[in-house]
């Protein structure tokens, strides 16, 4: 068996997460995109340590700047190193992602709003009285 | 493989110019190949492990703040070494890629190289992980000291865990190649391997913005 015929997409088929779109093996091309990953994922990250840790900006918009940073940062990992890409070849894995990112919202979301209303219900208010 | 054979069975008999462009990128007849095949079922199996992650997220963010008199994240915290962790596995991820390049061009200095500098970057985060964790327990703030260290050891400790057996994986892979060569099969092993080592650190970038960022900050 070649190793070679295995990354050749047939015609109109998928593509494999992680693998790279189909464009030939120049290896100059690939290591652009990972250099271009790491780069934007280098700069989302600085700025989210430098954010966590200065008083130039108003505190209270911290917490939502940085899960906006993650986020983001999230997003090109995905796009420069696993290559989920939105692409007619990529829908499977886009679809697969999707259900995926639905489940963890409902998981992390729910528990966390469930749990703050039970909080609520359970502590004794500290309501001035008279 | 006939279950991937969707078009096959539509009785699409006109000839193959009346198709269209689009008709033959959506209604293809081929069965897909097997490192697709692969590829997506490894890509499934890491989704669902996201979903385990999630929900040790979730008890995190709701444990966080109970600290039982302990200490909280901003007194045990140490971001300079959380950024050295970011830096080690942000960039064992870049040469998770350039060894993924080099298995796909058989360049064996890129495999090699990559995977080695993968590995070497890989034990640099879990000695500073595992130096955190034993100087945590040696302060008295070990994971019984409250729920917030109990959610807390448990999240870093399992993704700490995955890269444990991501190194191990990965000396397996170097072995595999360096005896049987660049063969199919072991190729579709490096592409789930790399798809892996790639996930632990999108989970990461998760644990040092909820845990340690926020944490730190609070």
């Amino acid at each position: 068996m070649s190793s070679t015929d295995d990354y050749q997409p047939l015609h109109g088929a998928d593509h494999a997460p992680g693998d790279e779109p189909a464009r030939g093996r120049e290896i100059a091309e690939g290591v652009l995109g990972y250099l271009i990953g790491l780069g934007l994922a280098i700069l989302l990250t600085a700025v989210s340590f430098f954010i966590a840790g200065t008083f130039l900006v108003w505190r209270p918009s911290v917490p939502v700047a940085l899960v906006v940073l993650a986020i983001a940062q999230i997003g090109v990992h995905l796009v420069f190193f696993l290559h989920i890409t939105t692409g007619p070849d990529n829908v499977n894995n886009v679809l697969a992602l999707a259900f995926g990112v639905l489940i963890v919202m409902l998981v992390i979301v729910g528990s966390l709003w469930i749990m703050s209303n039970l909080s609520q219900n359970m502590t004794p208010m500290h309501m001035p009285m008279g | 493989m006939t279950a991937f054979q969707a078009g096959a069975g539509y009785g699409d008999d006109r000839p193959e110019q009346a198709r269209g462009s689009a008709a033959i990128v959506l209604d293809h007849t081929d069965p897909a190949s097997k490192r697709i095949i692969v590829g997506y079922g490894f890509w499934i199996f890491l989704l669902s492990d996201i979903i385990m992650f999630s929900a040790f997220f979730a008890t995190y963010a709701v444990l966080s703040g109970e600290t039982a008199g302990g200490p909280s994240g901003k007194d045990l915290f140490d971001l300079h070494n959380v950024a050295i962790e970011t830096a080690c596995l942000l960039l064992s991820s870049f040469t998770c890629g350039l060894a993924a390049i080099g298995a796909r061009a058989h360049n064996g200095l890129m495999y090699y190289g990559g995977m080695a500098a993968t590995c070497v970057l890989g034990l640099g985060f879990l000695a500073i992980e595992i130096h955190e964790f034993v100087g945590m327990i040696d302060q008295g703030a070990g994971p019984t000291r409250s729920a917030f260290l109990s959610a807390f050891f448990t999240l870093v400790g399992c993704h700490g865990v995955h890269v444990t057996l991501g190194i191990l994986w990965l000396l397996t892979m170097v072995a595999q190649v360096f005896a049987k060569g660049y063969r199919a099969d072991i190729l579709r092993r490096v592409l789930c391997f790399a798809l892996f080592w790639h996930t632990l650190d999108i989970i990461w970038v998760a644990i040092f913005t909820v845990v340690y960022l926020l944490g730190a900050g609070q």
